[in-house]
């Protein structure tokens, strides 16, 4: 027992035979396997585990669960670390490295702790009172703050651990496996049912694990736990799930549940995650989430030995450790009073029970009276001694109404203060699920009322606090939860439970200290975030009277315990400053997650290459051993240019763009959206949905179209071919295709549906490679023996079918760059074959493959838009200029009556222009702003912005695109953008540079 | 995540659909008759209702079916699901249907001259 001095002889549910060693701050430790880092720590009498968010005080353990406000540890180093987890949650394994947080440069001596000293100045909204102004220099004290009053230190680079998620579906899901948990999983188990029930800690049993002044059938709790347990386990349609917190109940019954696979191994095994995340659909859930201790509001009730009275009684019977070797016990109700006994049984002192109550009896009283304990009815402790662990208590008699204190104080020596101010039921997944709270006056606390989903509560967390009581109530619930799920069965007689019998509590929110509220001494409400009952009436009193605003002014319930221990006694304060009933002034929303969670389970596999699919064409492992460069396009990978050796961005491009317009360029297109639309009624459809003329475009010809959504503004446009009588093939941009589909498929569904129309998606059904350039014809012409290639017969916007290099094809003669061009589409499986089929018949004519910045500098050469770089959904087709392809004819189409508004006319909207720069090398980053009155620095008014900008080789200058306030009308005009380090000069003109006849088309 | 049955493939969760706002918002059948106003409360105004709601989904990620739903907005609930181009049955959906301004609005009115059914 090297060390752990604190470990109690017979008692506990470790393993003694497995020692394990860890270190907390560096220094090394003992513990047993089955403690957690809290129990070991206590185990060697290390009570001091950090320091508080504010006032850096010293502060110890106060719970044994996961409502610990206080030991927030960071757990491991470098990428795997940790912070702000509850080192009451932390199981030990051998070479576990925890560290307090908070504290510099260390933890018993720390600099912080002059903040404490200083408290005055530091009262509720301080942040808010004191750094607000000047708003300018919030920036630089906010960095100050964080510095100073922080938790713990995020890891600094990418978590190398692995995350699992699993999609479940339960008839009955159980939220938690104490008693009444346990009892309905059982019940509903031998319905038959699909039952999930998960808890949070390592070890079935919940609350019972505590206990050891309770029997059920007259067996020892821990042995009913164990044949329950077991008895679920041959239930093959019964999945239990420990170390499981569910942490977020959403709508329809969807829960989700953190499950913390191998976090208490250390490192995870092989095939195994860290975490997994669960995803379950529950057609009922019975939540038996149990009830948590509420501390007392006294006079410094944060020092280290300050502890919740249960988990005193957890610490000494589920984990074998003594808390402290002389205990008070303060208290309001007769629960405290089993711990009295238990610190006997385990051979701790209880030097007094101090108790709020003016008269205390029944057979818990008499219990600890026939020991010789001390019991101070009706009196307060006023005092705490021992900064770094409680040293003695002072304690006085209460007044009359128990606001302030009378009489002479007695002071008491203890090194443990063990408190309890009554239970608030776990009613978080409850309110989550959108259930209305109701106030239990008898227990001073909020129960479930009315459900608004599929759901039942039991045992403590529906206020059902006795143990046989939530066994019947667990058995019933359970069965019932089955049968509405379409199970049958009825519920098991419920097991005889005996315990110690327990009157009511006294509800004092605050006990009064020797001196005036906020004076000598703090009283705590909520220990994670420093929030003092003096604070919360403060900030009563300057008119925080919601709660919400309470929270979010004081801070109070805010933080990664999210004020467990903490919400009810800060409303009740309020509610008694407000002269008004708690219920009356209500809670905070409760909100996931239950407990934090790590955001690489959320994440799951879905981290790096799998954080999106990356969809690649046919051709791509050719551009790939080609040297090319690629970028993305929404999620296609596109070839963006092809570097020869030695060739800079700019010698690329430049290269790539002179091949096209001087021989013969050959481009991958394959990424186009490409829709089938067929039926009797499609030319029909295609006339409602483009803002041009379809009814008589004839088999084999292509048009351009123009979409707009309903308001008028330009959504997508591409080129449709009618392929047959009641056949079409329509193309899109790259990145609109899936919402084009979506498109088409709503107004036809849910405005036109008696129009005879089918769509189908056939983008990944064609590999497309486009040959541009004078020299196309002559290159397909080599490939391509069925097709007669003379302007005449194939003339611009046409398609033709034919056979090239030996592969069926359709050939459309349609061109992006304005050149003699060729869309050939061939079946997917072909492209690479077509592809090196046309580079091999190009050889002769140095046919260049280009990207798609070559693709981009080309089109802009033309003054050809690209939808979502000229437009961004405020853009209609009068200010692209582009009137001539809008019917006047049509009665109507998808925006006709909105472009038909004065106002989309008016010569004042942000319209399509060309800008020259004065200096033809300049060329303008793309988002610049376009001014026209120059200032010496920002505001300047600002007309628009530059849309598209390059060099172009072909025009031996820069060229831009630019929408601008009243563009139409400033041709000619000069204008500036404004630049980091310089302005340039430009002159407005059409947005189109080079062929302005027009007669390349037919090369 | 809201579980919605769609009426052709059966239960699933709400990620697999898309939200396709307010049902019911007939398109007027004469556009060019209508005020910019009117046309305006067609295109722009919606129905922002706390309690059952006739909206439309499309099984996106499934089906690509569309159809429509009640549904209160307060609650989540799911009343009601039906077809495209039919009315709500339940009492909630025919409340909310019958109670909504658009009934009586001029781009209901033309859209009603012009084309037959719903």
């Amino acid at each position: 027992m090297s060390g752990q001095s604190f470990r109690i002889r017979d008692k506990g549910r470790i393993d003694r035979s497995k020692p394990v060693r860890f270190t907390f701050d560096g220094k090394s430790y003992e513990g047993f396997e089955g403690d957690t880092l809290a129990s070991a720590l206590i185990a060697n009498g290390v009570h001091l585990i950090g320091r508080s968010f504010k006032y850096h005080r010293p502060r110890g353990i106060l719970a044994a669960g996961s409502e610990e406000p206080n030991a927030l540890i960071q757990l491991g180093g470098g990428n795997k670390s940790e912070p702000n987890l509850r080192a009451t949650q932390i199981e030990i394994f051998d070479g576990l490295e925890a560290a307090s947080q908070n504290r510099w440069p260390c933890l018993k001596f720390d600099v912080g702790a002059v903040n404490s000293v200083f408290h005055r100045l530091f009262p509720a909204g301080f942040y808010y009172k004191t750094f607000m102004w000047p708003a300018s220099l919030w920036l630089k004290y906010e960095h100050v703050i964080r510095h100073a009053a922080g938790l713990g230190k995020a890891p600094p680079d990418r978590d190398p651990d692995r995350y699992e998620k699993v999609h479940a579906h339960a008839d009955v899901l159980i939220v938690g496996g104490g008693p009444a948990g346990l009892a309905a999983a059982l019940a509903a188990g031998k319905t038959g049912a699909r039952v999930i029930l998960a808890d949070e800690t390592a070890d079935w049993g919940g609350s019972l694990l505590s206990e050891s002044d309770c029997e059920i059938d007259g067996k020892e709790p821990a042995r009913w736990v164990e044949e329950s347990v077991a008895e679920l386990e041959a239930m093959p349609e019964v999945t239990l799930v420990k170390r499981c917190t569910i942490t977020g109940y959403y709508d329809h019954n969807y829960l989700t549940g953190l499950e913390r696979v191998s976090d208490h191994l250390g490192a995870a095994p092989e095939h195994t995650p860290r975490q997994r995340l669960w995803k379950i659909r529950a057609k009922r859930v019975v939540l038996a989430t149990g009830a948590l201790e509420r501390p007392l509001v006294f006079t410094d009730n944060d020092r280290p030995g300050v502890m919740l009275s249960s988990a005193v009684r957890t610490y000494v019977n589920r984990y074998g450790v003594l808390p402290g070797r002389k205990t008070v016990i303060f208290t309001n109700n007769d629960d405290a009073y089993r711990t009295a006994l238990a610190l006997e049984d385990a051979h701790g002192r209880v030097a007094a029970i101090v108790d709020v109550r003016t008269s205390v009896t029944g057979p818990l009283a008499d219990a600890v009276r026939a020991k010789g304990i001390t019991v101070y009815e009706n009196h307060g402790i006023v005092s705490v001694q021992g900064t770094q662990k409680v040293t003695s208590v002072e304690v006085m008699q209460l007044d009359a109404n128990g606001t302030g204190v009378t009489g002479t104080a007695k002071s008491v020596n203890c090194d443990l203060i063990a408190m309890s101010g009554g239970w608030n039921p776990t009613v978080h997944l409850f309110s989550q699920s959108k259930g209305k709270l109701t106030w239990d006056t008898e227990m001073a606390a909020f129960i479930p009322g009315t459900a608004s989903q599929a759901l039942a509560s039991t045992g403590a967390c529906n206020g059902t606090m006795g143990l046989a009581d939530s066994l019947k109530e667990g058995l019933k619930l359970g069965a019932e939860a089955a049968r509405e799920a379409g199970h049958k069965g009825r519920a098991p007689a419920a097991p005889k439970a005996t315990e110690p019998e327990q009157g009511g509590l006294r509800p004092l929110w605050i006990t009064p200290g020797k001196a005036k509220l906020g004076r000598k001494g703090k009283h705590f409400v909520d220990f994670q975030n420093d929030v003092t009952a003096a604070d919360v009436q403060l900030a009563a009193r300057e008119g925080y009277r919601s709660v919400e605003h309470l929270k979010r002014y004081t801070t109070t319930g805010m933080g990664t315990d999210q004020g467990k221990t903490s919400n009810v006694n800060a409303l009740a304060i309020l509610s008694d400053v407000l002269a008004s009933d708690i219920p009356a002034v209500g809670t905070t929303t409760f909100r996931p997650p239950y407990t934090p969670a790590t955001i690489g389970a959320y994440t799951g596999r879905n981290v790096g290459k799998l954080f999106e699919p990356v969809r690649k064409t046919r051709i791509d492992e050719w551009a790939r051993a080609n040297g090319a460069k690629f970028e993305h396009v929404g999620q296609w990978m596109r070839a963006w240019y092809f570097p020869k050796q030695g060739e800079t961005f700019r010698q690329a491009i430049d290269r790539e763009v002179k091949a096209v317009r001087d021989g013969c360029g050959i481009l991958d297109a394959s990424t186009l959206g490409k829709i089938d639309i067929q039926g009797p009624d499609a030319a029909e459809f295609l006339n409602r949905i483009y803002t041009n003329a379809w009814l008589k475009l004839g088999v084999g010809r292509c048009r351009y179209g123009l979409m707009l959504k309903e308001d008028g503004m330009v959504m997508d446009d591409g080129v449709t071919t009618c392929i047959g009588e009641n056949h079409y093939h329509m193309t899109t941009t790259t990145g609109g295709a899936a919402n084009v589909l979506s498109w088409l498929e709503e107004w036809h569904q849910t405005e036109w549906p008696d129009l005879k129309v089918f769509f189908s998606s056939v983008t990944e059904q064609w590999s497309v490679v486009a040959i541009n350039g004078p020299k196309s014809r002559a290159v397909l012409q080599k490939l391509c023996e069925d097709v007669d290639f003379s302007a005449e017969a194939f003339p611009f916007m046409a398609m033709k079918e034919g056979t090239v290099a030996g592969i069926p094809a359709r050939l459309y003669r349609i061109s992006f760059t304005g050149e003699l061009s060729f869309e050939i589409n061939v079946p997917a499986r072909y492209g690479l074959a077509l592809w090196e089929a046309l580079m091999e018949a190009g050889k002769e004519f140095d046919i260049t493959p280009y990207g798609t910045e070559t693709m981009h500098v080309l089109r802009a050469e033309k003054g050809f838009i690209i939808v979502g770089q000229e437009t961004d959904g405020t853009v209609n087709p009068l200010d692209l200029g582009m009137d001539w392809i809008v019917s006047k004819k049509k009665p109507d189409f998808v925006g006709k009556r909105s472009l038909e508004r004065e106002s989309m006319a008016s010569p004042d909207r942000k319209q399509l222009v060309g800008l020259l720069t004065e200096d033809p090398q300049t060329v303008l980053p793309e988002g610049g702003h376009v001014v026209e009155k120059l200032k010496p620095e920002p505001p300047m008014e600002m007309l628009g912005h530059v849309t598209s900008s390059y060099y172009s080789p072909n025009c031996g200058r820069s060229i831009a695109m630019a929408l601008i306030k009243g563009g139409h009308a400033r041709h000619g005009q000069t204008l500036h953008v404004p630049l980091e380090d310089k302005v340039v000069k430009v002159t407005v003109t059409e947005p189109r540079f080079f062929d302005l006849e027009g007669e390349r088309i037919d090369g | 995540m809201l579980h919605i049955t769609c009426p052709w493939c059966g239960p699933r969760d709400d990620n697999e659909f898309h939200y396709g706002g307010e049902a019911h918002i007939l398109r007027p059948a004469a556009p060019e008759k209508l005020s910019d106003g009117e046309w305006a409360e067609y295109l722009f105004l919606k129905q922002n209702a706390k309690g059952p709601f006739l909206e439309r989904w499309s099984h996106s990620a499934g089906c690509r079916q569309w159809f429509n739903v009640v549904r209160n907005t307060a609650t989540d609930e799911i009343i009601e699901i039906y077809p495209m181009g039919e009315l709500p049955k339940s009492p909630e959906g025919i409340k909310a249907y019958e109670g909504n301004w658009r009934r009586q609005s001029a781009a209901e009115k033309n859209a009603k001259a012009g084309v037959s059914g719903t």
